[in-house]
């Protein structure tokens, strides 16, 4: 197997091709055991399929099942743990005097170790070459003695599966059951990804805390997170008060609101209220096709177009504006929520009953009458749950900010001045050095998670109303 | 088959009537006249084409997408298909109540004064509270909701609603009132006073109503007429209709051999 | 007859008809302007999408154009300074950028002094020398020969050439030298200078220098993220939804599913990232900058997506055919996996697509993770460090050169092409198996 993966190795490196040859081994033996179910099934059964319980393929399931799970746990279980293994080993075969590094230094030490292994850098040291050849060995050592693990489970597999097969084994029936606990086990993803998410912001949030009390985040009015990277400082500076990233991040979706909802709400009437079928079928997937320009488009677009724009616009009328003012960012962010606020609003307008249009025209209403009194005040709690969802995405969206807000944190409420706002400093915490034990690196953390209960607050508010609304027309 | 009387008391006169949804031809060249003063009942099957020719007088078929009308319809003689018709005058003057009850989501009385208000019928507020009260009282709403005028109008009763719909139409001060099946969603007790409040409507107001049920059509109409397949196939005084039908159609209908 | 006198009586007392009447025009006016104020709603909405596209356009179409400079170069050994040696390594390694300078010298004689010297080297790409190599490697034997090659313009040529910079001497802040002009001027004079399609594009990956950065590096890391994402979320997803939809009994354990399902879909995808970077690279050690990671990433971004549309997609499939199979005997897994699933996969992947669109086009989880490393080499696993479309527009995006807005517009476009083939397809995927029950 090595040999064949280094046939292929110009193209494909080495590592990742033998994965790929172990899965194809894997799948063929698995082919191979259905297929040996199938017709054992058959056999056992003279020929005659009546005489199962479960059809021929059940058999050839259950075959393939019981050759490919346990492989595949096998496989699954070493790529979770090759990481931590290969470096509790490599690291221990060091050199004493290496391996009493502080642990951020060993860190950086082993990544590089790693790189010369796997990437083919060039090693620095005779130290560093002798560990990556180690760590190569191991690897690879580890990696036939799993996959000769994994293999030989599958056979054995077969073999015991083939041996269980009778006519009258409820084959279908236990796939069936494996079948139910993958299903059941899927949809507990969600909750998984809900608790990573949860657990991962608060983990370190919790750590940030410990470096900054809760109530300068909260309630501090400066932010200044880069003066902490000094070493003998830590924990001792940089300023943590979130309020100006709060309160930037208000700002600019406010704007965003300001331009989204007028137009998407204006949009959305006319769509469902005035516009010809033939009209609105071209129209409404233009509109939509808003929402799906991808958001790094809209920053660059904010940053190229729209903000030297603003600042000319600005300078024609003599104020000063930033170049990377909040009113450019809004304003594009506002008609990138447009079709949320259009679509969502279409929705509910349309849901209003045929029966109170009718009201209102029967008494000789125009139809901007019966729009603006009858159709508007009764969706009004449909929209405002839409406009809510748009704000809560408006608030989470990030690359228009960081390509075209600013960095600096201002507590202002004057839309011609930058701010920033709590995802573009997300990101920029975030891109470059990480430091998991200086609060610099820790707040972007608790700055997701004030994003996240935020949002989902928001997003939560705005369901119940959406949904007590649509209760209330069904 | 419609007895010789003067034009001019007659509110409504459709000649050769005819209205296609799209492909589907759903009325087939009705002669039908209206007259002043009376209670009309539209009769026949589901389906039959009397909502539709309702619906032609206030043009509320404009709202559909691909129908067409076709023949005259007049309204004290005047054409209501004339392009010249503005359809916001018309409705005001040809006042309709529903099937199901559709008060706004409003109060009661911004309910009744929705209509005034638009049309711009009130100098002032007091004017404006003597429509509103005027309406719930020839209604029969007033003693019941005159403590409540703030209330929705969705908390009231089904048949109260239905009556708050009644109110909400003649505040307009309309000539004619259509009325499609308006007792249909309520209970008995509801539609006795329903029906009680149409015959008392009748002395200042043209009524045309749709109806389902043929005792109702008998209790409360003066004239009656029998549509089938898109088709009228017979008006006359409802005594007459219904005692003595000279169409064996109508007489298969009313009979209950069909419906 | 008397009661129609009345009618008539009663009106002009109450003359309610000429009341409505007067004020019609008024009325009739208003509805107009509100008819036309959300025409121009829908009309400024689109024309902020012509603009941001014309934008793109604009900048970007002159990306799939390079210009190229034709010069005679002499493969001297000497120049070369690889002496007698003909070996892969002595090749790899030999100083092309002196043969091209020599070249250039060579062509332009009279240029004298280094300050000159250098000013018309900077008129080839640094890169240019690409071609050259892959010559030697693939012939050895034509050391000492001359060619008459095109080599790749230097980005402030390219740029002059397609009139983004000014072509007039002594204009200010010029990239340019009024020297280089001239020189490019000649040479363009004797159609030594053309602009042909611009291959670097879709071949190379990412470089400093603009004339040489290429998308084909983001476009693979694209497509690995993309597989990995589509490998793990759609079984995920399919899964999920058919549990919820056809298995899972209404109790307090499939809510609670529900709503987390609707909560996640709501989360902003920078939270994603950060959980990436906590679980995926911090907790499990997974390389940083790889497609396997972002793909992951990506896949949970993405799950709620399938899950909410595979839901929609089979509660569409009528009871009728559940009971139909149901009464022939088959088990309730058989009835899905024979019937329902697939009269439910047109939509189904129909929301995949989708899904996978708003994957591709997602940024800002991946910078969480380290894909905004600037990485030359076209990623040959998804386990390798990698850009992907997206970053590489935000990365380009940042970069000064006047040539990289118009590589970034570039970028955009195909991104864009990407996610308008994807968004087709699944309008072409409804319409052809839209069922009407």
């Amino acid at each position: 197997m090595a040999a064949l993966a280094r046939a292929f190795s110009p193209l494909i490196p080495t590592d990742f091709m033998q994965l790929l040859i172990l899965t194809a081994a894997l799948a063929l033996l698995v082919v191979f055991g259905y297929a040996s179910g199938q017709r054992r099934a058959l056999a056992v059964a003279g020929g005659n399929p009546r005489l199962l319980h479960s059809l021929p393929r059940y058999h050839g399931h259950f075959v393939a099942l019981w050759c490919g799970l346990p492989a595949l746990l096998v496989i699954t279980a070493w790529l979770v743990l090759e990481p931590t293994l290969l470096r509790l080993l490599v690291t221990n075969a060091l050199p004493a005097e290496m391996a009493d590094q502080p642990a951020e230094r060993l860190a950086l030490f082993y990544n590089e170790i790693r790189n010369v292994a796997r990437h083919g850098h060039a090693a620095t040291s005779d130290v560093v070459a002798d560990a990556a050849r180690h760590y190569a060995g191991l690897r690879q050592t580890m990696f036939m003695a799993v996959g000769s693990l994994a293999l030989a489970l599958a056979m054995a597999g077969v073999v015991f599966a083939r041996r269980r097969v009778s006519p009258d084994m409820r084959a279908r029936n236990r796939v069936e059951r494996v079948v139910a606990v993958f299903l059941v086990a899927s949809s507990t993803v969600a909750i998984f990804t809900t608790i990573g998410i949860v657990l991962s912001l608060l983990f370190e949030t919790l750590r940030f805390f410990q470096f900054v009390p809760v109530t300068e985040f909260l309630f501090g009015t400066s932010w200044s997170p880069q003066i902490a990277m000094r070493a003998d400082q830590v924990g001792s500076s940089g300023a943590f008060g979130a309020v100006p990233l709060f309160a930037g991040t208000l700002l600019i979706a406010g704007i965003a609101m300001v331009v989204a909802v007028p137009l998407g709400l204006l949009a959305a009437v006319y769509m469902a209220e005035y516009a010809q079928p033939r009209f609105r079928s071209v129209v409404k997937p233009l509109l939509e096709v808003l929402a799906g320009i991808p958001t790094v488009v809209y920053g660059f677009f904010a940053a190229l177009t729209v903000a030297p724009f603003v600042r000319d616009a600005g300078a024609m009328l003599g104020l000063s504006v930033a170049s990377e003012s909040a009113l450019a960012a809004g304003l594009v962010m506002g008609i990138m929520i447009i079709p949320f606020v259009s679509s969502l609003s279409d929705d509910v307008i349309t849901a209003v009953p045929r029966s109170l249009r009718e009201g209102a025209y029967g008494l000789g209403a125009t139809k901007s009458e019966t729009i603006k009194q009858v159709v508007l005040p009764a969706a009004l709690p449909g929209i405002v749950g839409s406009i809510l969802l748009a704000a809560s995405r408006a608030i989470g969206e990030t690359m228009i900010v960081v390509m075209a807000a600013g960095l600096a944190a201002n507590l202002t409420a004057n839309p011609l001045e930058a701010v920033t706002t709590v995802t573009t400093q997300i990101v920029t915490l975030l891109v470059g050095d990480q430091e998991f034990d200086s609060p610099k690196t820790l707040a972007a953390f608790a700055l997701g998670l004030a994003l996240f209960v935020i949002t989902l607050g928001l997003n939560a508010i705005a369901l119940s109303i959406v949904n007590k609304y649509r209760e209330k027309y069904d | 088959m419609n007895k010789i009387v003067p034009q001019n008391s007659f509110k409504i006169i459709a000649r050769a009537l005819s209205v296609h949804y799209g492909e589907k031809q759903a009325l087939h060249q009705v002669d039908l006249d209206i007259r002043a003063g009376e209670v009309t009942a539209l009769i026949g099957p589901s389906g039959c084409g009397k909502s539709t020719f309702l619906r032609c007088i206030n043009r509320m078929n404009d709202l559909v997408d691909g129908a067409r009308v076709s023949g005259s319809l007049t309204l004290d003689g005047q054409d209501i298909y004339d392009p010249a018709v503005d359809v916001v005058q018309l409705r005001a003057r040809v006042g309709m109540v529903f099937q199901k009850p559709n008060p706004f989501p409003k109060s009661i009385y911004d309910n009744v004064a929705y209509g005034p208000r638009i049309h711009g019928m009130a100098r002032d507020q007091a004017e404006l509270d003597a429509i509103v009260n005027g309406s719930l009282e020839k209604a029969g709403l007033w003693a019941e909701v005159k403590d409540r005028l703030a209330d929705s109008g969705t908390s009231l009763s089904g048949g109260q609603q239905q009556r708050l719909c009644i109110a909400r139409a003649i505040a307009v001060e309309p000539e004619l009132i259509l009325m499609d099946e308006p007792c249909s969603a309520l209970d008995p007790i509801a539609t006795a006073k329903v029906e009680e409040l149409i015959d008392e409507l009748r002395e200042n107001y043209t009524i045309v109503m749709v109806t389902h049920s043929m005792q109702q059509a008998a209790r409360v109409s003066q004239r009656t007429a029998f549509f089938h397949m898109g088709k009228l196939i017979e008006v006359g005084d409802t005594e007459q209709v219904f005692t003595n039908p000279r169409e064996p159609l109508t007489q298969g209908y009313i009979t209950g051999r069909f419906g | 007859m008397t009661d129609t006198a009345q009618m008539a009586a009663a009106s002009s007392a109450r003359p309610a008809v000429q009341i409505i009447a007067a004020r019609l025009k008024r009325r009739h006016a208003a509805e107009r302007r509100f008819r036309r104020t959300g025409l121009a709603a829908v009309v400024v909405s689109l024309g902020f999408l012509a603009i941001l596209l014309f934008t793109i356009l604009g900048n970007g179409l002159s990306a799939f154009s390079q210009t190229y400079v034709r010069l005679d170069v002499t493969l001297d050994a000497e120049t070369l300074g690889i002496g007698d040696q003909r070996s892969a390594d002595a090749l790899a390694s030999a100083n092309y950028q002196g043969v091209v300078k020599e070249a250039l010298y060579k062509r332009f004689p009279s240029v004298q002094g280094r300050v000159e010297k250098r000013e018309l080297a900077g008129l080839v790409s640094s890169g240019a020398d690409t071609d050259l190599r892959r010559l030697l490697a693939a012939d050895p034997g034509a050391v000492g020969t001359t060619h008459t090659l095109w080599l790749v313009a230097d980005d402030n040529v390219d740029m002059a050439m397609k009139g983004y910079i000014s072509r007039k001497p002594g204009a200010d802040g010029n990239r340019l030298s009024d020297r280089q002009l001239g020189w490019l001027a000649e040479l363009e004079a004797e159609g030594a200078v053309v602009k042909r399609f611009n291959s670097i594009l879709f071949s190379s990956g990412d470089s400093r220098e603009p004339e040489q950065a290429g998308l084909w590096g983001a476009v693979v890391g694209s497509i690995y993220s993309l597989a990995i994402t589509l490998l793990v979320s759609f079984p995920l997803g399919v899964a999920t939804a058919v549990y919820l939809e056809e298995f899972a009994p209404k109790n307090r354990w499939t809510h609670l599913i529900e709503v987390n399902i609707n909560n996640l879909a709501a989360v902003p995808s920078v939270v994603f990232g950060l959980l990436g970077l906590a679980v995926f690279l911090n907790f499990f050690g997974m390389p940083r900058s790889a497609p396997l990671v972002g793909g992951l990433v990506l896949a949970l971004i993405c799950l709620p997506t399938i899950i909410i549309a595979g839901r929609a997609a089979l509660k569409a499939v009528p009871p009728s055919i559940r009971e139909a199979a149901t009464g022939l005997g088959a088990s309730r897994l058989q009835v899905v996996t024979d019937h329902v699933l697939p009269l439910a996969m047109p939509g189904i992947l129909t929301g995949t697509i989708l899904g996978m669109a708003h994957a591709l086009g997602e940024t800002a989880p991946l910078l969480m993770i380290g894909m905004v490393a600037f990485i030359v080499d076209i990623p040959a696993s998804p386990l390798d460090p990698s850009a992907v479309l997206p970053v590489q527009v935000y990365l380009w995006a940042d970069s000064p050169e006047r040539a990289f807005v118009e590589r970034t517009s570039a970028a955009i476009i195909v991104l864009l092409v990407f996610l308008a083939v994807m968004n087709l397809g699944a309008i072409w995927l409804r319409k052809k198996f839209e069922h009407r029950w």
